[in-house]
Protein backbone atom coordinates (compact mmCIF):
# COMPACT_ATOMS: atom_id res chain seq x y z
CA UNK A 1 0.00 0.00 0.00
CA UNK A 2 3.34 2.46 0.68
CA UNK A 3 4.43 1.72 -2.79
CA UNK A 4 1.16 3.15 -4.44
CA UNK A 5 1.37 6.30 -2.68
CA UNK A 6 4.89 7.32 -3.22
CA UNK A 7 4.23 6.64 -6.80
CA UNK A 8 1.72 8.77 -6.72
CA UNK A 9 3.29 11.60 -5.01
CA UNK A 10 6.64 11.48 -7.24
CA UNK A 11 4.15 11.26 -10.50
CA UNK A 12 2.73 14.87 -9.31
CA UNK A 13 4.53 17.50 -11.19
CA UNK A 14 3.29 21.27 -10.93
CA UNK A 15 3.14 23.73 -8.21
CA UNK A 16 2.48 20.91 -5.58
CA UNK A 17 5.71 19.19 -6.82
CA UNK A 18 8.07 22.32 -6.66
CA UNK A 19 6.71 22.91 -3.02
CA UNK A 20 9.03 22.10 -0.42
CA UNK A 21 8.59 19.44 2.25
CA UNK A 22 8.04 21.59 5.03
CA UNK A 23 5.78 23.76 2.93
CA UNK A 24 3.71 21.14 1.87
CA UNK A 25 3.05 20.16 5.48
CA UNK A 26 1.68 23.51 5.59
CA UNK A 27 -0.51 23.03 3.20
CA UNK A 28 -1.50 19.82 4.62
CA UNK A 29 -2.48 21.31 7.77
CA UNK A 30 -4.50 24.36 6.58
CA UNK A 31 -6.41 21.12 4.44
CA UNK A 32 -7.02 19.21 7.63
CA UNK A 33 -8.02 22.65 9.61
CA UNK A 34 -10.35 23.57 6.52
CA UNK A 35 -13.33 21.79 7.44
CA UNK A 36 -13.30 22.58 11.84
CA UNK A 37 -12.37 26.44 10.82
CA UNK A 38 -15.66 26.83 8.96
CA UNK A 39 -17.45 25.10 11.66
CA UNK A 40 -16.12 25.96 14.75
CA UNK A 41 -16.70 29.81 12.72
CA UNK A 42 -20.04 28.82 11.86
CA UNK A 43 -21.52 26.88 14.98
CA UNK A 44 -19.35 28.75 17.37
CA UNK A 45 -18.08 32.06 16.98
CA UNK A 46 -20.73 33.85 15.18
CA UNK A 47 -23.42 32.43 17.22
CA UNK A 48 -21.69 34.02 20.03
CA UNK A 49 -21.65 36.65 18.68
CA UNK A 50 -24.85 36.98 17.79
CA UNK A 51 -26.00 36.21 21.21
CA UNK A 52 -24.52 39.18 22.33
CA UNK A 53 -26.01 41.13 19.65
CA UNK A 54 -29.90 39.85 19.98
CA UNK A 55 -29.33 40.55 23.67
CA UNK A 56 -29.39 44.14 22.96
CA UNK A 57 -32.25 43.76 20.62
CA UNK A 58 -36.49 42.92 21.12
CA UNK A 59 -37.51 40.14 18.52
CA UNK A 60 -40.46 37.74 18.86
CA UNK A 61 -39.23 36.22 15.79
CA UNK A 62 -42.32 37.13 13.73
CA UNK A 63 -41.35 41.27 13.46
CA UNK A 64 -37.81 42.30 12.76
CA UNK A 65 -35.56 42.85 15.27
CA UNK A 66 -35.52 46.06 17.17
CA UNK A 67 -32.22 47.65 18.61
CA UNK A 68 -33.29 48.52 21.79
CA UNK A 69 -30.10 49.39 23.37
CA UNK A 70 -29.31 47.88 27.02
CA UNK A 71 -33.04 47.71 27.86
CA UNK A 72 -33.46 43.90 28.23
CA UNK A 73 -30.94 43.82 30.86
CA UNK A 74 -32.45 46.56 32.72
CA UNK A 75 -35.87 45.01 32.54
CA UNK A 76 -34.16 41.62 33.56
CA UNK A 77 -32.31 43.50 36.31
CA UNK A 78 -35.88 45.42 37.72
CA UNK A 79 -37.66 41.72 37.26
CA UNK A 80 -38.33 40.36 40.94
CA UNK A 81 -39.13 36.78 38.93
CA UNK A 82 -35.08 37.40 37.85
CA UNK A 83 -34.04 37.71 41.37
CA UNK A 84 -36.08 34.85 42.94
CA UNK A 85 -34.55 32.65 39.61
CA UNK A 86 -31.13 33.68 40.59
CA UNK A 87 -31.57 32.94 44.17
CA UNK A 88 -33.07 29.53 43.31
CA UNK A 89 -29.80 28.97 40.76
CA UNK A 90 -27.55 29.78 43.11
CA UNK A 91 -28.89 28.25 46.03
CA UNK A 92 -28.62 24.75 43.81
CA UNK A 93 -25.07 25.69 44.42
CA UNK A 94 -24.45 26.63 47.56
CA UNK A 95 -26.22 23.58 49.09
CA UNK A 96 -24.93 21.04 46.50
CA UNK A 97 -21.43 22.30 45.46
CA UNK A 98 -20.13 21.62 49.38
CA UNK A 99 -22.19 18.29 49.90
CA UNK A 100 -21.12 16.65 46.63
CA UNK A 101 -17.83 16.87 47.34
CA UNK A 102 -17.36 16.16 51.02
CA UNK A 103 -19.31 13.04 50.67
CA UNK A 104 -17.57 11.94 47.22
CA UNK A 105 -14.29 12.92 49.20
CA UNK A 106 -14.73 11.02 52.08
CA UNK A 107 -16.17 8.34 49.72
CA UNK A 108 -12.84 8.21 47.57
CA UNK A 109 -10.68 8.45 50.75
CA UNK A 110 -11.95 5.17 52.88
CA UNK A 111 -12.40 3.70 48.96
CA UNK A 112 -9.08 3.96 48.20
CA UNK A 113 -8.40 1.65 50.84
CA UNK A 114 -10.50 -1.20 50.41
CA UNK A 115 -9.27 -3.75 48.90
CA UNK A 116 -12.32 -6.78 49.23
CA UNK A 117 -14.54 -5.62 46.09
CA UNK A 118 -13.07 -2.64 45.48
CA UNK A 119 -13.90 -2.78 41.54
CA UNK A 120 -17.67 -3.81 42.72
CA UNK A 121 -18.14 -1.47 45.26
CA UNK A 122 -16.77 1.64 42.84
CA UNK A 123 -19.23 0.35 40.02
CA UNK A 124 -22.22 0.76 43.00
CA UNK A 125 -21.13 4.73 43.23
CA UNK A 126 -20.28 5.19 39.73
CA UNK A 127 -23.62 3.67 37.84
CA UNK A 128 -25.69 6.44 38.31
CA UNK A 129 -23.14 8.47 36.73
CA UNK A 130 -24.35 6.79 33.02
CA UNK A 131 -28.11 7.39 33.84
CA UNK A 132 -30.00 9.88 31.84
CA UNK A 133 -31.41 12.87 33.65
CA UNK A 134 -34.01 13.06 32.04
CA UNK A 135 -35.38 9.02 33.22
CA UNK A 136 -33.74 9.24 36.38
CA UNK A 137 -35.75 12.66 37.13
CA UNK A 138 -38.92 10.65 37.14
CA UNK A 139 -37.75 7.66 39.29
CA UNK A 140 -36.74 10.35 41.71
CA UNK A 141 -40.35 11.84 41.22
CA UNK A 142 -41.90 8.70 41.90
CA UNK A 143 -40.04 8.63 44.97
CA UNK A 144 -41.20 11.76 46.39
CA UNK A 145 -44.47 11.11 45.51
CA UNK A 146 -47.04 11.29 48.57
CA UNK A 147 -48.03 7.47 50.52
CA UNK A 148 -48.63 5.05 49.81
CA UNK A 149 -47.37 6.13 46.06
CA UNK A 150 -43.73 7.40 46.81
CA UNK A 151 -41.02 4.88 47.96
CA UNK A 152 -39.38 7.83 50.88
CA UNK A 153 -42.50 8.25 52.11
CA UNK A 154 -43.55 4.73 52.77
CA UNK A 155 -40.10 4.64 54.29
CA UNK A 156 -40.55 7.52 56.62
CA UNK A 157 -44.12 5.95 57.52
CA UNK A 158 -42.42 2.79 58.44
CA UNK A 159 -40.41 4.76 60.57
CA UNK A 160 -42.83 6.52 62.20
CA UNK A 161 -42.05 9.33 60.30
CA UNK A 162 -44.53 11.87 59.59
CA UNK A 163 -45.53 12.09 55.41
CA UNK A 164 -43.26 14.90 53.77
CA UNK A 165 -44.27 17.08 50.87
CA UNK A 166 -41.04 17.06 49.02
CA UNK A 167 -42.06 18.26 45.28
CA UNK A 168 -45.18 20.12 46.36
CA UNK A 169 -43.91 22.37 49.15
CA UNK A 170 -41.71 25.39 48.57
CA UNK A 171 -39.09 24.89 51.12
CA UNK A 172 -38.57 21.02 50.13
CA UNK A 173 -38.55 21.21 46.36
CA UNK A 174 -35.71 22.87 45.42
CA UNK A 175 -33.12 20.49 48.25
CA UNK A 176 -35.10 17.37 46.60
CA UNK A 177 -34.16 18.17 42.68
CA UNK A 178 -30.65 18.93 44.22
CA UNK A 179 -30.45 15.40 45.80
CA UNK A 180 -30.54 13.81 42.53
CA UNK A 181 -28.33 15.93 40.76
CA UNK A 182 -25.66 15.04 43.77
CA UNK A 183 -26.66 11.30 43.43
CA UNK A 184 -26.04 11.59 39.47
CA UNK A 185 -22.56 13.35 39.73
CA UNK A 186 -21.49 11.40 42.48
CA UNK A 187 -19.38 8.78 40.76
CA UNK A 188 -17.84 10.84 38.72
CA UNK A 189 -16.65 12.83 41.39
CA UNK A 190 -15.44 9.83 43.33
CA UNK A 191 -13.23 8.39 40.59
CA UNK A 192 -11.53 11.89 39.92
CA UNK A 193 -10.72 12.07 43.38
CA UNK A 194 -9.55 8.58 43.78
CA UNK A 195 -7.14 9.28 40.68
CA UNK A 196 -6.03 12.47 42.49
CA UNK A 197 -5.50 10.11 45.66
CA UNK A 198 -3.39 7.50 43.71
CA UNK A 199 -1.37 10.46 41.97
CA UNK A 200 -0.05 11.64 45.87
CA UNK A 201 3.52 9.38 45.65
CA UNK A 202 3.63 6.42 48.24
CA UNK A 203 6.95 8.07 49.88
CA UNK A 204 4.99 11.03 50.84
CA UNK A 205 3.32 8.35 53.71
CA UNK A 206 6.33 6.84 54.42
CA UNK A 207 8.30 9.77 55.31
CA UNK A 208 5.26 10.99 57.34
CA UNK A 209 4.86 7.98 58.92
CA UNK A 210 8.27 8.05 59.99
CA UNK A 211 7.80 11.27 61.26
CA UNK A 212 5.29 9.99 63.90
CA UNK A 213 2.04 11.47 62.06
CA UNK A 214 -0.94 10.23 62.88
CA UNK A 215 -3.82 9.00 60.14
CA UNK A 216 -5.28 12.69 61.20
CA UNK A 217 -2.47 14.75 60.42
CA UNK A 218 -1.22 12.84 56.73
CA UNK A 219 -4.56 13.39 56.17
CA UNK A 220 -4.85 17.22 57.09
CA UNK A 221 -1.36 17.64 56.10
CA UNK A 222 -0.42 15.92 53.07
CA UNK A 223 -3.44 14.50 51.24
CA UNK A 224 -5.51 17.68 51.32
CA UNK A 225 -2.83 19.80 50.29
CA UNK A 226 -1.36 17.83 47.54
CA UNK A 227 -5.18 17.20 46.46
CA UNK A 228 -6.00 20.86 45.90
CA UNK A 229 -5.86 21.12 41.91
CA UNK A 230 -7.97 18.16 42.00
CA UNK A 231 -10.28 19.73 44.60
CA UNK A 232 -10.72 22.87 42.75
CA UNK A 233 -11.20 21.36 39.79
CA UNK A 234 -14.06 19.52 40.97
CA UNK A 235 -15.40 22.00 43.15
CA UNK A 236 -15.65 24.60 39.72
CA UNK A 237 -16.98 21.47 37.50
CA UNK A 238 -19.41 20.76 40.33
CA UNK A 239 -20.76 24.49 40.54
CA UNK A 240 -20.82 25.01 36.59
CA UNK A 241 -23.11 21.92 36.47
CA UNK A 242 -25.37 23.37 39.25
CA UNK A 243 -26.02 26.82 37.75
CA UNK A 244 -26.75 25.16 34.27
CA UNK A 245 -28.93 22.51 36.11
CA UNK A 246 -32.20 22.35 33.77
CA UNK A 247 -32.95 18.50 33.05
CA UNK A 248 -33.69 17.72 36.36
CA UNK A 249 -36.34 20.03 37.39
CA UNK A 250 -37.53 20.59 34.23
CA UNK A 251 -38.91 16.89 34.44
CA UNK A 252 -39.48 16.85 38.07
CA UNK A 253 -41.95 20.13 38.12
CA UNK A 254 -43.53 19.37 34.35
CA UNK A 255 -47.05 20.00 35.24
CA UNK A 256 -45.83 23.63 36.50
CA UNK A 257 -42.09 23.91 35.30
CA UNK A 258 -40.15 25.46 38.27
CA UNK A 259 -42.62 25.51 40.55
CA UNK A 260 -44.09 25.10 43.39
CA UNK A 261 -44.31 29.24 43.08
CA UNK A 262 -41.55 29.39 40.97
CA UNK A 263 -39.53 28.20 44.38
CA UNK A 264 -37.03 25.70 41.90
CA UNK A 265 -37.22 27.82 39.06
CA UNK A 266 -33.14 27.88 38.03
CA UNK A 267 -31.71 30.61 35.05
CA UNK A 268 -31.11 27.52 32.22
CA UNK A 269 -35.10 27.25 32.88
CA UNK A 270 -36.13 30.60 32.65
CA UNK A 271 -33.66 31.23 29.92
CA UNK A 272 -35.85 27.81 27.62
CA UNK A 273 -39.57 29.58 28.74
CA UNK A 274 -38.51 33.26 27.83
CA UNK A 275 -37.22 31.76 24.27
CA UNK A 276 -39.18 28.50 23.34
CA UNK A 277 -42.78 29.66 25.35
CA UNK A 278 -43.09 32.93 25.12
CA UNK A 279 -40.76 33.58 21.90
CA UNK A 280 -39.00 36.94 23.58
CA UNK A 281 -35.41 36.04 21.82
CA UNK A 282 -34.07 39.46 22.33
CA UNK A 283 -34.89 39.30 26.24
CA UNK A 284 -33.58 35.28 26.54
CA UNK A 285 -30.31 36.13 24.40
CA UNK A 286 -29.62 39.10 27.70
CA UNK A 287 -29.96 35.72 30.48
CA UNK A 288 -27.96 33.82 28.65
CA UNK A 289 -25.13 36.45 28.11
CA UNK A 290 -25.75 36.71 32.27
CA UNK A 291 -25.47 32.89 32.68
CA UNK A 292 -21.89 33.43 30.51
CA UNK A 293 -21.02 36.15 32.70
CA UNK A 294 -21.36 34.25 35.56
CA UNK A 295 -19.89 30.94 34.72
CA UNK A 296 -16.83 32.84 32.98
CA UNK A 297 -16.09 34.25 36.27
CA UNK A 298 -16.12 31.10 38.07
CA UNK A 299 -13.71 29.73 34.97
CA UNK A 300 -11.60 32.66 35.46
CA UNK A 301 -11.49 32.16 39.48
CA UNK A 302 -10.58 28.62 39.34
CA UNK A 303 -7.73 29.30 36.60
CA UNK A 304 -6.66 32.13 39.04
CA UNK A 305 -6.40 30.05 42.21
CA UNK A 306 -4.17 27.43 40.30
CA UNK A 307 -1.85 29.32 39.32
CA UNK A 308 -1.25 30.80 43.30
CA UNK A 309 -0.66 27.71 44.52
CA UNK B 1 1.11 -2.84 40.52
CA UNK B 2 -0.98 -0.89 42.86
CA UNK B 3 1.51 1.11 45.41
CA UNK B 4 -1.54 0.49 47.99
CA UNK B 5 -2.19 -2.86 47.27
CA UNK B 6 -1.23 -3.60 51.01
CA UNK B 7 -3.11 -1.11 53.36
CA UNK B 8 -1.18 1.28 55.58
CA UNK B 9 0.42 0.03 58.21
CA UNK B 10 -1.63 1.70 61.25
CA UNK B 11 -5.14 1.03 59.07
CA UNK B 12 -4.57 -2.01 59.03
CA UNK B 13 -4.14 -2.93 62.54
CA UNK B 14 -7.35 -0.61 63.55
CA UNK B 15 -9.33 -4.11 62.14
CA UNK B 16 -13.18 -3.29 63.84
CA UNK B 17 -12.77 0.28 62.19
CA UNK B 18 -11.85 -0.89 58.83
CA UNK B 19 -14.27 -3.48 58.75
CA UNK B 20 -17.07 -0.91 60.14
CA UNK B 21 -15.54 1.50 56.96
CA UNK B 22 -16.03 -0.54 54.48
CA UNK B 23 -19.25 -1.70 55.91
CA UNK B 24 -20.38 1.99 55.48
CA UNK B 25 -18.85 2.19 51.85
CA UNK B 26 -20.61 -0.78 51.07
CA UNK B 27 -24.31 -0.02 52.03
CA UNK B 28 -24.04 3.70 50.30
CA UNK B 29 -22.88 1.67 47.12
CA UNK B 30 -26.42 -0.06 47.61
CA UNK B 31 -28.08 2.88 48.36
CA UNK B 32 -26.51 4.88 45.43
CA UNK B 33 -28.02 2.07 43.01
CA UNK B 34 -31.70 1.90 44.47
CA UNK B 35 -33.02 4.08 42.67
CA UNK B 36 -32.17 1.93 39.58
CA UNK B 37 -33.58 -0.95 41.51
CA UNK B 38 -36.75 0.04 42.41
CA UNK B 39 -36.71 1.54 38.57
CA UNK B 40 -36.18 -2.11 37.09
CA UNK B 41 -38.30 -3.64 39.55
CA UNK B 42 -41.50 -1.78 39.10
CA UNK B 43 -40.69 -1.84 35.28
CA UNK B 44 -41.46 -5.46 35.99
CA UNK B 45 -44.77 -5.46 38.04
CA UNK B 46 -48.50 -4.81 36.70
CA UNK B 47 -50.85 -1.76 37.01
CA UNK B 48 -52.23 -3.36 40.27
CA UNK B 49 -48.72 -4.14 42.20
CA UNK B 50 -47.68 -0.73 41.58
CA UNK B 51 -48.17 -0.03 44.89
CA UNK B 52 -46.46 -2.76 46.22
CA UNK B 53 -42.79 -1.95 47.21
CA UNK B 54 -41.38 -4.46 47.65
CA UNK B 55 -38.11 -5.22 45.18
CA UNK B 56 -38.60 -8.29 44.05
CA UNK B 57 -41.81 -8.31 41.97
CA UNK B 58 -44.33 -10.78 43.29
CA UNK B 59 -45.43 -12.04 39.63
CA UNK B 60 -42.86 -10.54 37.40
CA UNK B 61 -44.08 -9.54 33.86
CA UNK B 62 -42.80 -7.86 30.77
CA UNK B 63 -46.20 -6.28 30.05
CA UNK B 64 -45.08 -2.84 30.46
CA UNK B 65 -42.30 -3.95 28.14
CA UNK B 66 -44.48 -5.08 25.46
CA UNK B 67 -47.05 -2.15 25.86
CA UNK B 68 -44.29 0.70 25.85
CA UNK B 69 -42.24 -0.56 23.09
CA UNK B 70 -45.62 -2.27 21.45
CA UNK B 71 -46.73 1.88 21.14
CA UNK B 72 -43.83 2.02 18.20
CA UNK B 73 -43.15 5.56 19.19
CA UNK B 74 -40.53 4.17 21.42
CA UNK B 75 -38.73 2.20 19.07
CA UNK B 76 -38.62 4.70 17.08
CA UNK B 77 -37.31 7.30 19.84
CA UNK B 78 -34.85 4.57 20.99
CA UNK B 79 -33.47 4.06 16.78
CA UNK B 80 -33.46 8.57 17.06
CA UNK B 81 -30.60 8.41 20.02
CA UNK B 82 -28.86 5.61 18.85
CA UNK B 83 -28.38 7.01 15.49
CA UNK B 84 -27.66 10.78 16.37
CA UNK B 85 -25.06 9.66 19.21
CA UNK B 86 -23.25 7.35 16.96
CA UNK B 87 -22.91 9.78 13.84
CA UNK B 88 -22.13 12.52 16.34
CA UNK B 89 -19.45 10.29 18.07
CA UNK B 90 -18.09 9.01 14.57
CA UNK B 91 -17.56 12.70 14.02
CA UNK B 92 -16.21 13.70 17.19
CA UNK B 93 -13.38 10.84 16.88
CA UNK B 94 -13.06 11.65 13.36
CA UNK B 95 -12.60 15.60 13.57
CA UNK B 96 -11.31 16.13 17.08
CA UNK B 97 -8.28 13.57 16.38
CA UNK B 98 -7.98 15.43 13.06
CA UNK B 99 -7.64 19.03 14.81
CA UNK B 100 -5.95 18.12 17.92
CA UNK B 101 -2.73 16.08 16.01
CA UNK B 102 -2.54 18.87 13.74
CA UNK B 103 -2.07 21.67 16.24
CA UNK B 104 0.13 19.09 18.05
CA UNK B 105 2.44 17.69 14.79
CA UNK B 106 2.48 20.43 12.61
CA UNK B 107 4.51 23.47 12.53
CA UNK B 108 2.98 26.61 10.83
CA UNK B 109 2.06 30.23 11.46
CA UNK B 110 -1.22 30.41 12.88
CA UNK B 111 -1.49 27.19 14.72
CA UNK B 112 -1.64 28.77 18.41
CA UNK B 113 -4.23 30.89 17.48
CA UNK B 114 -6.40 28.37 15.92
CA UNK B 115 -5.49 26.36 19.22
CA UNK B 116 -6.40 28.89 21.38
CA UNK B 117 -9.58 30.10 19.02
CA UNK B 118 -11.22 26.31 19.58
CA UNK B 119 -10.16 26.19 23.26
CA UNK B 120 -12.18 29.56 23.93
CA UNK B 121 -15.25 28.27 23.10
CA UNK B 122 -14.62 25.91 25.99
CA UNK B 123 -15.88 29.28 27.83
CA UNK B 124 -19.16 29.08 26.00
CA UNK B 125 -21.94 27.59 27.40
CA UNK B 126 -24.74 25.43 25.05
CA UNK B 127 -26.93 27.99 26.74
CA UNK B 128 -25.93 30.89 25.19
CA UNK B 129 -25.51 29.32 21.68
CA UNK B 130 -28.97 27.39 21.60
CA UNK B 131 -31.02 30.49 20.66
CA UNK B 132 -28.45 31.24 17.45
CA UNK B 133 -28.31 27.49 16.38
CA UNK B 134 -32.04 27.46 17.20
CA UNK B 135 -32.23 30.60 14.30
CA UNK B 136 -30.34 29.41 12.42
CA UNK B 137 -31.66 25.86 12.39
CA UNK B 138 -35.30 27.63 11.40
CA UNK B 139 -33.33 29.71 8.60
CA UNK B 140 -32.31 26.82 7.08
CA UNK B 141 -35.12 24.12 7.48
CA UNK B 142 -33.24 22.37 9.87
CA UNK B 143 -35.79 22.04 12.69
CA UNK B 144 -37.21 18.81 13.14
CA UNK B 145 -34.64 16.81 11.34
CA UNK B 146 -31.54 14.78 12.50
CA UNK B 147 -28.80 17.02 11.51
CA UNK B 148 -30.44 19.77 13.70
CA UNK B 149 -30.34 17.56 16.18
CA UNK B 150 -26.63 16.59 15.38
CA UNK B 151 -24.98 19.71 13.84
CA UNK B 152 -23.89 21.70 17.23
CA UNK B 153 -22.17 18.94 18.78
CA UNK B 154 -20.28 17.75 15.56
CA UNK B 155 -16.83 19.05 16.72
CA UNK B 156 -16.03 19.70 20.16
CA UNK B 157 -13.19 21.87 21.67
CA UNK B 158 -13.16 19.72 24.68
CA UNK B 159 -12.30 16.39 22.33
CA UNK B 160 -9.75 18.77 20.47
CA UNK B 161 -7.74 19.74 24.06
CA UNK B 162 -8.02 15.92 25.35
CA UNK B 163 -6.83 14.21 22.13
CA UNK B 164 -4.13 16.88 21.77
CA UNK B 165 -2.50 16.44 24.66
CA UNK B 166 -1.69 12.56 24.17
CA UNK B 167 -0.84 13.79 20.01
CA UNK B 168 2.17 15.24 21.77
CA UNK B 169 3.54 12.40 23.76
CA UNK B 170 3.73 10.36 20.35
CA UNK B 171 7.75 10.63 18.80
CA UNK B 172 8.09 12.42 16.41
CA UNK B 173 10.38 9.69 14.91
CA UNK B 174 7.53 7.47 14.08
CA UNK B 175 5.98 9.89 11.38
CA UNK B 176 9.08 11.19 10.39
CA UNK B 177 10.05 7.13 9.42
CA UNK B 178 6.72 6.89 8.04
CA UNK B 179 7.15 9.92 6.34
CA UNK B 180 10.02 8.39 4.46
CA UNK B 181 8.23 5.34 3.40
CA UNK B 182 6.51 7.23 1.32
CA UNK B 183 2.64 7.76 3.36
CA UNK B 184 1.49 11.15 2.99
CA UNK B 185 0.00 13.12 6.22
CA UNK B 186 -3.36 11.94 5.83
CA UNK B 187 -1.74 8.28 5.83
CA UNK B 188 0.21 9.30 9.05
CA UNK B 189 -2.48 10.10 11.22
CA UNK B 190 -4.68 7.25 10.13
CA UNK B 191 -2.32 4.79 10.49
CA UNK B 192 0.99 5.54 12.81
CA UNK B 193 -0.51 8.43 14.68
CA UNK B 194 -4.38 6.92 16.04
CA UNK B 195 -3.56 3.54 16.94
CA UNK B 196 -1.19 5.04 19.24
CA UNK B 197 -3.64 6.83 21.25
CA UNK B 198 -6.26 4.70 21.11
CA UNK B 199 -7.01 4.52 25.08
CA UNK B 200 -7.58 8.53 24.56
CA UNK B 201 -9.57 8.06 21.47
CA UNK B 202 -11.98 5.48 23.24
CA UNK B 203 -12.66 7.70 26.05
CA UNK B 204 -13.36 10.84 23.91
CA UNK B 205 -16.12 8.27 22.14
CA UNK B 206 -17.19 7.09 25.56
CA UNK B 207 -18.06 10.49 26.74
CA UNK B 208 -19.27 11.65 23.76
CA UNK B 209 -21.49 9.15 23.53
CA UNK B 210 -22.55 8.86 26.93
CA UNK B 211 -23.44 12.81 26.77
CA UNK B 212 -25.20 12.96 23.12
CA UNK B 213 -27.17 9.66 24.27
CA UNK B 214 -28.47 11.80 27.51
CA UNK B 215 -28.59 14.93 25.65
CA UNK B 216 -31.96 16.81 26.67
CA UNK B 217 -31.68 20.78 26.06
CA UNK B 218 -30.84 20.81 22.73
CA UNK B 219 -32.94 18.10 21.40
CA UNK B 220 -36.18 19.28 23.31
CA UNK B 221 -35.82 22.91 21.71
CA UNK B 222 -34.85 21.65 17.77
CA UNK B 223 -37.84 19.07 17.70
CA UNK B 224 -41.57 19.55 18.05
CA UNK B 225 -42.31 15.95 15.81
CA UNK B 226 -43.02 13.58 18.17
CA UNK B 227 -40.72 10.90 15.30
CA UNK B 228 -37.67 12.61 15.43
CA UNK B 229 -37.26 13.63 19.27
CA UNK B 230 -34.81 11.73 21.11
CA UNK B 231 -35.35 9.06 24.00
CA UNK B 232 -34.50 11.65 26.61
CA UNK B 233 -36.75 13.96 24.84
CA UNK B 234 -39.95 11.13 23.89
CA UNK B 235 -39.32 9.98 27.42
CA UNK B 236 -40.16 13.38 28.74
CA UNK B 237 -43.47 14.14 26.74
CA UNK B 238 -44.72 9.91 26.99
CA UNK B 239 -44.19 10.15 30.99
CA UNK B 240 -46.25 13.79 30.50
CA UNK B 241 -48.99 11.82 29.01
CA UNK B 242 -48.98 8.73 31.39
CA UNK B 243 -49.23 10.88 34.25
CA UNK B 244 -49.57 8.29 37.52
CA UNK B 245 -48.81 5.15 34.86
CA UNK B 246 -45.34 4.65 37.25
CA UNK B 247 -45.11 0.96 35.80
CA UNK B 248 -45.30 2.19 32.21
CA UNK B 249 -43.14 5.23 33.05
CA UNK B 250 -40.58 3.09 35.36
CA UNK B 251 -40.19 1.38 31.54
CA UNK B 252 -39.35 3.66 29.52
CA UNK B 253 -36.52 5.13 32.01
CA UNK B 254 -35.37 1.71 32.18
CA UNK B 255 -35.07 1.30 28.05
CA UNK B 256 -33.58 4.89 28.48
CA UNK B 257 -30.88 3.33 30.94
CA UNK B 258 -30.39 -0.13 30.03
CA UNK B 259 -27.79 0.51 26.81
CA UNK B 260 -25.33 2.47 28.65
CA UNK B 261 -25.75 0.63 31.56
CA UNK B 262 -24.71 -2.39 29.12
CA UNK B 263 -21.95 -0.83 27.89
CA UNK B 264 -20.31 0.10 31.20
CA UNK B 265 -20.61 -3.49 32.00
CA UNK B 266 -18.66 -4.53 28.74
CA UNK B 267 -16.21 -1.36 29.21
CA UNK B 268 -15.65 -0.68 32.28
CA UNK B 269 -12.22 -0.84 33.13
CA UNK B 270 -12.23 1.39 29.79
CA UNK B 271 -14.60 4.06 31.31
CA UNK B 272 -13.20 4.32 34.60
CA UNK B 273 -9.75 4.88 33.08
CA UNK B 274 -11.39 7.48 30.14
CA UNK B 275 -12.90 8.99 33.06
CA UNK B 276 -9.79 9.55 34.74
CA UNK B 277 -7.76 9.92 31.74
CA UNK B 278 -10.22 12.88 30.98
CA UNK B 279 -10.43 14.51 34.10
CA UNK B 280 -7.00 14.42 34.78
CA UNK B 281 -5.81 16.02 31.62
CA UNK B 282 -8.93 17.61 30.85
Amino acid sequence: MTDATVNETEGRTGLWGRLSMSAKRVVWAWAFLAVPLLFFTVVRFYPTLEAFYLSTTDWDLLNPAKYVGLDNYRRLFADPAFWQVFRNTFAYLILGTPIAIVLSFAIAYYLDRVTVLHGFIRALYFLPYLTTAAAMAWVWRWFYQPPPIGVINSLLAWAGIPAQPFLRSVDQALPAIMVTSIWAHLGFQIIIFLAGLRAIPVSYYEAARVDGLGEGAILTRITIPLLKPTTVFLVVFSSIGFLRIFDQVYNMTSNDPGGPLNSTKPLVLMIYQTAFSSYQMGYAAAQTVVLFTILFTISMAQLWILRSR
Amino acid sequence: MDPRATPPARFASVRPGRIAAWTVLFLGGVVMVTPLLFMFSTSLKSAGQVYDLRLVPLHPTWENYVKVLGDGRFARWFFNSVLVATVVTLSCVFFDSLIAYTLAKFRFPGRQAVFLAILSTLMIPTEMLVIPWYLMASKFGWLDTYWGIMFPGMMTAFGVFLMKQFFETVPDDFLEAARIDGLNEFAIWWKVALPLVTPALSALAIFTFLGNWTAFFWPLIVTTDQTLYTLPVGLSSFAVEQSIQWELIMTGAALATVPTLLIFLFFQRYIVRGVMLAGVKG
